[in-house]
């Protein structure tokens, strides 16, 4: 199975060790022609303004929303910014695939990113792993059917609507796997958890 | 919790890669320069070329001027200081730049010594000219590392032979035996640990941008296709004869940098770059990337 990471900027090349380890092959997307072979896109962290711009530039908008109809779409950071239904500044166009209001930065500059471990409520299951938030957005409003995975001192920092995942931090820069397994792979995730005859 | 650490601070790196650092003088500037979609923002006083142009002592920035910046937009705000003028780094971490310079583009303020930049909490990128000089500011803790190349000359020789010259190194550290690192070590003038993480990873351990002369959307693109993470313009946008048009160029020049078609289309019909300065014309006290070591 092949996943799309969108290389218009960012930190894109940090998803491929992750989708490496997962066993799943990757290609980076800069033209919306190449969604149609893939079977997931990520959308990195970065600046948000800066996608919009270049994503804007490429006509991507239309095809990453029909896109997102079919397939899964994972978002850190700028990316969650990306995929949200409001953001508060007047450079960034979103998606609006999660429904969700976002503060850009909420967290602070960057004397204020920080790494913190976090329990994470994902299929049933509670783990906890490293996050690391860098200039991060703050999710400050929650839609019925948003689904919260995570928490940081009540505040939401992780959701998932439908097959789509949204996250505050940055799980490639800590090797942290099991949202893009979730994302990407969710009966692998199932079978193991829960239903081994589902496999 | 935990904040400042050395993997916070090259987060932050990561996530300025494949986008454009733009120096800007005020806040006007600052403001074309992210309705451009610039990564970020480069807020100093006086862009190099009219550091050149004018002369005497060059400092870090007004406060007010960089925090009228800061308000200004909403990306990350980078400010310059001296080398090795700690103070100057103090008074910026308090006023919550994102990331600090310490720049040969401004006045020397220790010639022996930079910085010891594990001390604060704000990441720092520091210029190399060769893979010695990067690793010494990586090993003072610099979260990234940006080719010298030469500042406000509109020139892109001195970027190329940089970068050629980092990567080259780097390349014959990966094939070379383990007991021979040790010499290299010294002959680098590097911290012995660097070196051999260096020669495993086959790349530095922070990320690697380029700066110093470039002007046009090919410039943005050969620095990538030499290894550039990504590029930061100085004097090139606001020094050239319409800035926002070749702002955005370069911005997506950056994005397509390896699809010529795409290249030829961005570069289309710009107005006119910066002049540039031949390098061999510069007197030798004058070459900024002299300054440091």
């Amino acid at each position: 199975m092949k996943i799309g990471i969108l290389a218009l900027q960012g930190d894109y090349e940090k998803h491929t060790g992750i989708l490496d380890e997962l066993g799943l092959d990757s290609i980076l997307v800069r033209y919306p022609f190449e969604l149609i072979d893939i079977e997931g896109l990520i959308i990195p962290g970065g600046e948000s303004t800066t996608l919009t711009h270049l994503m804007k530039r490429m006509n991507f908008y239309k095809a990453m929303t029909d896109f997102a109809n079919e397939k899964p779409i994972l978002g850190t950071c700028a990316g969650l910014i990306m995929m949200a239904k409001v953001v508060n500044h007047h450079l960034v166009k979103p998606l609006g695939l999660l429904d969700i209001e976002v503060d850009r930065n909420g967290y602070g500059r960057q004397i204020h990113s920080f790494t913190e471990n976090l329990p994470v409520q994902l299929n049933n299951h509670i783990e906890k792993i490293p996050v690391t938030f860098i200039r991060a957005p703050k999710i400050t409003k929650t839609g019925e059917g948003v689904e919260i995975l995570a928490e940081y001192h009540g505040e939401i920092c992780a959701v998932k609507q439908g097959k789509h995942i949204g996250l505050a931090f940055h799980p490639e820069l800590d090797g942290v796997s099991i949202f893009h397994k979730s994302a990407f792979i969710p009966n692998s995730i199932s079978s193991n958890k829960e239903k081994p005859h589902a496999a | 919790m935990s904040k400042g650490q050395l993997e916070v601070k090259i987060g932050l790196a990561e996530m300025l890669k494949g986008g454009v650092i733009m120096d800007v003088m005020n806040p006007e500037q600052a403001r074309i320069a992210e309705d451009a979609g610039a990564v970020a923002v480069m807020a100093l006083e006086r862009i190099p070329a009219l550091i050149r142009e004018e002369g005497g002592i060059s400092r870090m920035s007004d406060p007010k001027m960089i925090q009228d910046i800061q308000k200004e937009v909403s990306i990350p705000v980078m400010a310059k200081v001296r080398i090795g003028h700690f103070a100057e780094a103090q008074i910026l971490e308090a006023l919550e730049v994102d990331f600090i310079d310490e720049s040969e583009v401004l006045t020397p303020a220790d010639e022996h010594n930079h910085i010891w930049k594990h001390d604060f909490k704000i990441p720092f990128v520091c210029g190399c000219r060769d893979l010695g000089e990067a690793l010494r500011r990586i090993g003072e803790g610099a979260a990234m590392i940006r080719t010298k190349g030469e500042a406000g000359s509109g020139n892109i020789v001195e970027a190329v032979r940089h970068m050629r010259k980092v990567t080259g190194q780097i390349k014959e550290l990966t094939v070379m035996n383990q007991d021979l690192l040790m010499a290299r070590a010294k002959e680098l003038g590097a911290p012995f640990s660097l070196v051999q993480q260096v020669a495993k990873l086959g790349k530095l351990p922070v990320p690697n941008f380029a700066a110093g002369g470039i002007a046009t959307p090919a410039d943005a693109s050969l620095m990538m296709q030499l290894g550039a993470g990504t590029v930061f313009v100085g004097s090139g946008i606001f020094m050239s004869e319409d800035p926002s048009p070749r702002a955005k160029a370069i911005v997506e020049a950056v994005a397509y940098y390896d699809d010529p078609k795409k290249l030829s289309e961005i570069s289309f019909g710009l107005k006119k770059a910066m002049d540039g300065l031949e390098i061999s014309k510069i007197p030798d006290e004058e070459r900024l990337q002299e300054r440091g070591w």
